[in-house]
């Protein structure tokens, strides 16, 4: 049932936001130092999560190697400037050809 | 409508009617492809969702109302590492503000009035926001805009519809889809870490995840890293001088 409210508030609180910027005084979202927290918001919070990915066991340190070498191999590919469906491809045939084999 | 003819081109009635642009089949062509992409995260998407523990219907509605893929990611993922789902509805909320701001420029090109608001507002995100600001004019920019939106949106909401079916039926895990979510979030943030500051700010949000993962809850040492955004975002910008030349 709490997964359901979540689901629910995560959705609306979603729209919410985005109504707010179509809304709200442009000189409110204009302020510089609020454009720069949300500016540097997506990029620490996208590195939370890739860590948390690769290092987190259920709250010990813990690393899943098919899915690091998965990661990793999608970071070689975006070097090389591939495209965010070929990085995202290389990152799980890398992974599950891993996982078969180990 | 009196509003409406005052400035021609800016509603959804001139929307339909302005063909005559040059770059109208270019934008569709790449409205399209944006929109094959996020068929394809949809159906990870899904997948992923069930494999966190939501229902189909728990996923599907994530993406018909949210409608912001990093934030449903976030959920999931929070929600898979074993958090509470209170930590992963902070984390996707944290990460939806910037729709939030990305408000400022669409309002400029697709110049929403009164009710128009409450439709064009579910359709900023990350690709229409790019799309509808790359273009040369306004009137390219809300067809941009648009374009992408709708493309997008159906085949995001089918492809987590799929996904969510396909993952209720086998074991995703086995399909090395553990890899997705992260090789998603790197993806994302890749072009992301080229803003002023934003390196050094994934470092330290880096090493404040590491060393809260097993000291906190699940999901905390991702709102630590939002914080670490905040606490360096709202420090007056002295050593950023460069920052307008990005």
């Amino acid at each position: 049932m709490s997964l359901w409210i979540m689901v629910v508030l995560t959705s609306l609180g979603s729209y919410g936001l985005k109504l707010a910027g179509v809304s709200l005084p442009q000189s409110v979202l204009n302020h510089p130092r609020v454009q720069r927290t949300a500016y540097l918001l997506p990029p620490a919070m996208l590195t939370a999560l890739i860590v948390t990915g690769l290092f987190d066991a259920n709250g010990h340190y813990g690393v899943d190697w098919p899915v690091l070498a998965g990661v990793g191999a999608g970071a070689i590919a975006m070097r090389f400037k591939a495209s965010l469906v070929t990085v995202f491809i290389v990152a799980i045939v890398t992974c599950a050809v891993l996982q078969l084999i180990v | 409508m009196s509003e409406t003819t005052r400035f021609p081109p800016r509603d959804r009635d001139a929307r339909v009617t302005d063909t005559d642009f040059p770059e109208r089949a270019a934008i569709t062509r790449a409205a399209v492809g944006i929109g094959v992409y996020a068929g394809a995260f949809g159906v990870t998407f899904g997948a992923i969702a069930i494999a966190s523990g939501l229902t189909v219907l728990q996923a599907l509605l994530m993406s018909v109302v949210a409608y912001t893929g990093a934030s449903q990611f976030a959920f999931v993922g929070v929600v898979a590492a074993g958090g509470s789902p209170l930590a992963g509805l902070s984390a996707a909320l944290l990460l939806g503000t910037r729709n939030m701001f990305y408000g400022v420029p669409v309002t400029q090109v697709v110049q929403p009035r009164g009710l128009q608001r409450l439709w064009t507002a579910h359709f900023v995100i990350d690709e229409t926001t790019a799309m509808a600001v790359a273009q040369r004019d306004s009137r390219a920019g809300r067809y941009a805009f648009w374009a992408t939106g709708v493309s997008l949106y159906s085949l995001w909401t089918i492809g987590t519809l799929a996904g969510a079916l396909i993952g209720s039926g086998i074991n995703t895990a086995a399909f090395g889809l553990s890899a997705a979510a992260p090789a998603i979030f790197l993806a994302l943030l890749w072009p992301q870490l080229s803003r002023d500051g934003a390196a050094t700010v994934a470092i330290v949000a880096a090493l404040v995840t590491l060393v809260l993962i097993p000291l906190t809850p699940p999901g905390v040492p991702i709102l630590a890293a939002a914080v670490v955004a905040v606490v360096v975002g709202a420090t007056p910008a002295k050593s950023h001088a460069t920052r307008k030349e990005s």
